[in-house]
């Protein structure tokens, strides 16, 4: 089926994906867990699936384990088709929600399990789970049980457990989610490390999107079994492509608008809310006479006291806002009575009256034509 | 002093009359009757009513019942015949109850209930109506054993052929009969402690290679050891000393040491050798249990 490799073919032969998701569907009874999913992954990537809970997530990633054989589509792994493989041949390790470690074993013990099945001797083996616990910097623990350390240990003896047959593909099903917030962000760094030294491709599953945005070199964003979007964590958060993706990553006040006029990398869009038409930039098939959704994230606005000469400029008035230290929210009214959230980083110190303004102030909000995000779909 | 009576109630009396309550029906109902139990062993036989009394001469406690349990020949092979019947009856409920109690935490929860439903049924008949069932089923005249009888005789050469299995009154129907009633009580320990166990450990051990017998060697049997103890405990000490069983199927004259023991008391009427057969099964029964939850206890300590 494939055209013949032709000399200016090498450029594609090497961007050949590690992890081939093709037309993959899961139907429970009646329920559509996973609708067609497409997705090809690389080797030696953070990979998440990011979304909601009954996204669909969960299950690609147990198809990915074996747990689930896919209703329709095809998975393959380096090369190899997946169908039919048990999960206990298949080349993918899991790291559980749970952990699930074994209560009844030590920490070496854990660790060394998966290897009882490769073909290696009892002093390779040894090594093997001196060097995953080195990795992990338990060493000091290895004859204790589960039940003796912390989360975070529990945690990494997960993660060298998983990681101890050198798996092609690691599965990580929220990760963080069971640590402390403190520990989280320690742990993030530890995880993204040790994917750098080992160079095992990971998938992570996972329902927060700081966790997916700090993690990941590309993100598949899923809402109702299906992925909506794909792309680097920069791509995904300025360059959304619905409504679902934009409003799922980050905050963002969205608003009815209406293309006016479209010109090149530009479009004039007309928003009834601020009473006024602005610069965006344009999307391809934008037309005339279009309903779209004028996307705007709060830190992407200028709040000012005077008006600026040029550009998109909204009148508004403040009606709340709240103080975090390096940052302020506001939340503005617009004439038209619909509110909008700004973000302002308080880059110079000083008392209260130094805000760049205070409740019930008259502002004015800009933004450059970039900054605007026209939604279609 | 009353209002203090009823201030120490209120605050403590609750509490410490539940934790005494247990205690109390211990001693009352069985701390004291194993004591007079005790007493008795080491007294002496006597044609009065009670048949027994502390012997006139001194030290007025005898250990001549002791002393012929080690020598008569009756009461060791009791104790063997006892004791290989009830671990064979222990052994043989474990290897029909694990997978049926493995096979209760995997059902449907409606499932579930139907089949712990029909472990717990039997008791809802008389035990001795069950017992006699099988002695219908095993009589030489039964259709089950005319059953098996042609079963046998087809398979085997001409010259092997019987009239009859001979099941009864052998300690093959004794542990067969003590399988069927017992195993319940090992179902039910089991199925406590398999049912308490992640299954997403069986997942874990299977994306790590193993495939599903090993993952059950690994991961689920080291784990209902409890339930296996528990379980072959509640059948092997009631099996050791089991009465209706034997008297019913059993061989008279290969005993079991209830047997022994029902016959010292009411056809011997020799009172302190029943005692003292009764406190030597006690402490067969006792030790290996105490020593065994002293280790428990020992490794469970290690672990914390």
């Amino acid at each position: 089926m494939e055209a013949v490799v032709t000399g200016a073919a090498p450029a594609a032969e090497t961007e050949t994906p590690f992890i081939r998701i093709e037309g993959v569907s899961k139907t429970f009874g009646t329920f559509q867990a996973v609708r067609d999913v497409n997705l090809t992954i690389r080797r030696g990537e953070i990979f998440s699936l990011l979304g909601g809970s009954g996204c669909g997530k969960t299950t690609l990633l147990r198809m990915l384990a074996g747990f689930e054989e896919p209703t329709a589509g095809r998975i393959f792994i380096d090369g190899q088709d997946m169908a039919g493989v048990p999960a206990y041949d298949r080349p993918v390790h899991m790291m559980f929600q749970s952990y699930a470690l074994f209560p009844h074993m030590s920490v070496e013990k854990n660790i060394g399990y998966g290897l009882k099945h490769e073909a290696m001797s009892k002093a390779q083996r040894e090594a093997r789970v001196r060097e995953m616990l080195e990795l992990v910097q338990l060493a000091p623990f290895a004859t204790r049980k589960p039940h003796q350390i912390s989360g975070g240990q529990r945690q990494r003896v997960a993660l060298a457990r998983a990681l101890a047959r050198q798996p092609k593909l690691l599965l990580l099903d929220e990760p963080l989610a069971a640590l402390d917030k403190k520990l989280r962000e320690h742990t993030q760094f530890e995880l993204m490390s040790i994917q750098e030294r080992t160079g095992v491709t990971f998938m992570v599953v996972t329902h927060d999107q700081e966790e997916a945005m700090t993690l990941s070199d590309r993100i598949a964003v899923m809402d109702k079994g299906q992925v909506k979007q794909v792309g680097s964590p920069t791509e995904i958060y300025e360059f959304p492509q619905s409504r679902f993706v934009a409003g799922f990553i980050g905050s963002i006040t969205a608003f009815e608008a209406k293309v006016v006029s479209v010109t090149g990398e530009t479009a004039e869009v007309e928003v009834p809310a601020f009473a006024a038409t602005i610069t965006a930039r344009a999307v391809p098939g934008l037309v005339a006479g279009q309903k779209v959704t004028l996307a705007i994230r709060p830190e992407k606005l200028t709040i000012r006291q005077e008006r600026p000469a040029a550009g998109n400029v909204v009148e508004g008035t403040v009606k709340d806002l709240a103080y975090f230290g390096k940052d302020s929210l506001y939340r503005i009214t617009l004439p038209s009575g619909d509110l909008v959230a700004v973000h302002a980083v308080n880059a110079k110190r000083g008392t209260e009256a130094l805000r760049v303004a205070d409740w019930y102030d008259r502002v004015w909000l800009s933004f450059e034509p970039g900054a605007a995000i026209l939604l279609v779909e | 002093m009353r209002a203090r009576l009823a201030g120490w109630f209120h605050r403590r009396g609750w509490s410490d009359l539940m934790v005494a309550l247990p205690y109390l029906w211990l001693v009352l109902l069985f701390l004291i009757p194993f004591l007079l139990v005790v007493a008795m062993s080491v007294a002496t036989k006597t044609p009065t009513a009670p048949p027994f009394s502390f012997g006139g001469e001194y030290p007025l406690v005898s250990f001549a019942d002791y002393a012929r349990l080690m020598q008569d020949d009756l009461y060791i092979r009791a104790f063997l015949t006892s004791i290989g019947n009830a671990t064979l009856a222990m052994v043989l409920c474990l290897l029909l109850g694990y997978p049926m109690a493995l096979g209760l935490t995997r059902v449907s929860r409606s499932w579930r209930n139907v089949l712990l439903m029909l472990v717990i049924l039997p008791f809802w008949t008389s035990f001795l109506l069950r017992v006699y069932a099988w002695m219908g089923l095993m009589g030489k005249n039964s259709w089950f054993n005319g059953l098996l009888t042609e079963g046998w005789n087809t398979v085997v050469p001409a010259s092997w052929a019987v009239t009859s299995i001979p099941m009864m009154n052998s300690n093959f129907a004794v542990v067969l009969v003590m399988v069927y009633t017992y195993l319940p009580f090992m179902i039910l320990p089991l199925y406590a402690s398999l049912e308490r166990l992640d299954p997403v450990l069986d997942e874990a051990a299977m994306d790590l290679g193993s495939r599903p017998f090993r993952v059950f060697l690994d991961v689920t049997l080291p784990q209902s050891v409890p339930g296996i103890i528990a379980g072959g405990m509640l059948v092997f000490i009631p099996a050791a000393g089991e009465l209706v069983i034997p008297t019913l199927v059993g061989n008279a004259a290969d005993p079991m040491i209830g047997r022994v023991i029902s016959d010292e008391f009411s056809v011997a009427t020799d009172w302190p050798m029943a005692s003292a057969v009764a406190v030597a099964l006690l402490l067969l029964m006792v030790v290996p249990m105490m020593v065994y939850s002293h280790y428990q206890a020992r490794s469970e300590g290690g672990e914390r």
